[in-house]
């Protein structure tokens, strides 16, 4: 249970008086196995009660506290202190606009979440007294790491793409539209692909991987959306030069 | 609380900074620059077929040409820009066109592989055919 | 939101990386023992002249330069504007015409052979 100074450098943005962030340093007492978020908590506690930033759970589920540590997106209740040296520059998420301090606005990745229909979209509909849907280990296990997001939206950070085209659906949405076409239950790949198969959608992907890279949660948003790519363009070849395959 | 604001949100402009901001980056367009020596050594195999439609004493100037420093030059960057590509290929192909079989999904590992193996026996097979042994 | 058009480039461009992946390096390395004065017996001039002059062999060196082409000239597009060139129509319009054209060029010298 050693102790530990470390050097804080944190950016700060309050949009009533600022025209633009800087960045503030704090020195900070800590303990040894205390992560990125312990260390802003006890700098709000006991330095600056105006820093601002979101979190919740502190266990890596609720996917609040995503932010940029040392220019890498992470969460900060999983980035242990022990493993970084010298001053450690803590900044909001790329990508996205800073509401104030390290708390971003996340508006369009909502937004675009809800476009992609997230949700089961039954085949056939079934009324309770029918029972439930039924479903084999293996058709689950073919979107299982899928459901594993907790849109913290660290890959949109992550993805240069997303930041060079802001209209792009990005990583996270594409790939939890991924997880329900991929589920034997659902009927709803017909809508998603409206959204998904668009310009916006998957095109604008050039495979850079880096969302898989970062995900706190171990999903493999690029494999969805080059298997999305694959379907969508069978879907055309089949669309345009055997029409007679039409539904 | 957003009406109490008088500010607005702070959006960040763009740069070309990400690029070197992590090696993965630097990875990312190491592995898509390869299509200018891909795209350019295509190109250079047209005009090989170009001298060869022309007549012995053309083609056999292309080959003459081939062996200029400049040329090898190309040529061994190329190669080794060509030969990064195949391994990024081959890397990502296992997430494109994942294999299913009952219900555990084929490791990245065993599909990677699989291409290797053909990778090895194809080049094998035109440095064959092409009597290069 | 249109489904977009992108497979029409696509395609060709996963067919291309596949390709190049497999058997562009293997061909370098035989224009390299050229270059080093081991020209391999099929890359002589009468050897290779019959050998081309297949039908197969034709159809297969046309399609290898055509998807070869395409895929490099789809990446560079895409590379363009990943460092900051936002004229994306421009840069696809003359990628894709060099790609275009260099396979019409082959298939032209492939046909005199």
């Amino acid at each position: 249970m050693g102790e530990r100074q470390v050097e804080l450098e944190v950016l700060r943005y309050n949009p009533e008086t600022d025209r633009e962030p800087h960045f503030q340093r704090y020195s900070v007492a800590c303990r040894e196995e205390w992560v990125v978020l312990d260390a802003l908590n006890h700098v709000k506690e006991t330095l600056d009660p105006t820093l601002s930033y979101r979190w919740s759970c502190h266990m890596a589920v609720c996917g609040s506290c995503g932010m940029m540590v040392n220019g890498e997106p992470k969460l900060a209740c999983k980035t242990f202190l022990r493993n970084y040296h010298g001053v450690i520059r803590v900044e909001p998420l790329r990508h996205f606009p800073i509401e104030r301090d390290l708390v971003t606005v996340i508006d369009d990745f909502v937004a675009k979440l809800t476009r992609v229909k997230p949700y089961l979209i039954p085949k056939e509909p079934k009324s309770v007294e029918a029972g439930e849907y039924r479903q084999t280990p293996a058709q689950l296990k073919r979107y299982k790491q899928f459901t594993l997001c907790i849109n913290c939206m660290l890959c949109y950070a992550a993805c240069p793409e997303y930041g060079l085209i802001p209209d792009y659906l990005g990583p996270a949405a594409l790939s939890l539209a991924h997880r329900y076409n991929q589920d034997s239950r659902d009927g709803g790949r017909g809508e998603r692909q409206e959204e998904l198969a668009s310009k916006e959608g998957v095109w604008e992907c050039s495979f850079v991987g880096a969302c898989s890279e970062v995900c706190p949660e171990h999903v493999d948003p690029a494999a969805a959306i080059q298997q999305v790519k694959i379907r969508s363009t069978l879907d055309w070849y089949q669309e345009h030069l055997m029409p007679w395959l039409k539904k | 609380m957003a009406e109490e604001m008088n500010g607005k949100p702070y959006v960040r402009p763009i740069t070309s900074e990400w690029i070197f901001r992590h090696p993965r980056y630097l990875r990312y367009m190491t592995r898509e620059f390869s299509c200018l020596f891909i795209g350019g050594y295509t190109l250079l195999l047209i005009a090989g077929l170009k001298s060869l439609s022309e007549g012995r004493a053309a083609y056999d100037a292309f080959l003459e040409a081939l062996k200029s420093p400049a040329s090898i030059v190309f040529q061994v960057v190329a190669l080794a820009f060509a030969a990064y590509h195949s391994v990024t290929w081959f890397a990502l192909t296992p997430k494109a066109l994942p294999l299913q079989l009952g219900e555990e999904f084929v490791s990245d590992g065993a599909i990677s592989g699989a291409h290797y193996v053909v990778w090895a026996v194809l080049s094998l097979g035109i440095w064959v055919l092409a009597g290069a042994f | 939101m249109a489904k977009s058009n992108k497979p029409i480039v696509w395609g060709p461009f996963a067919a291309g990386g596949t390709v190049t992946a497999f058997v562009t390096p293997a061909l370098i390395v035989l224009t390299l023992l050229v270059a080093l004065g081991a020209t391999p017996e099929l890359l002589q001039y009468d050897a290779l002249l019959a050998f081309m002059r297949h039908g197969l062999v034709e159809v297969v060196a046309a399609g290898v330069v055509f998807v070869s082409l395409w895929s490099a000239a789809h990446r560079l597009r895409i590379t363009c504007y990943d460092l900051g060139v936002r004229a994306d129509t421009l840069v696809a319009t003359v990628v894709y015409a060099v790609a275009l054209a260099g396979t019409a060029a082959a298939i032209v010298y492939l046909s005199r052979l």
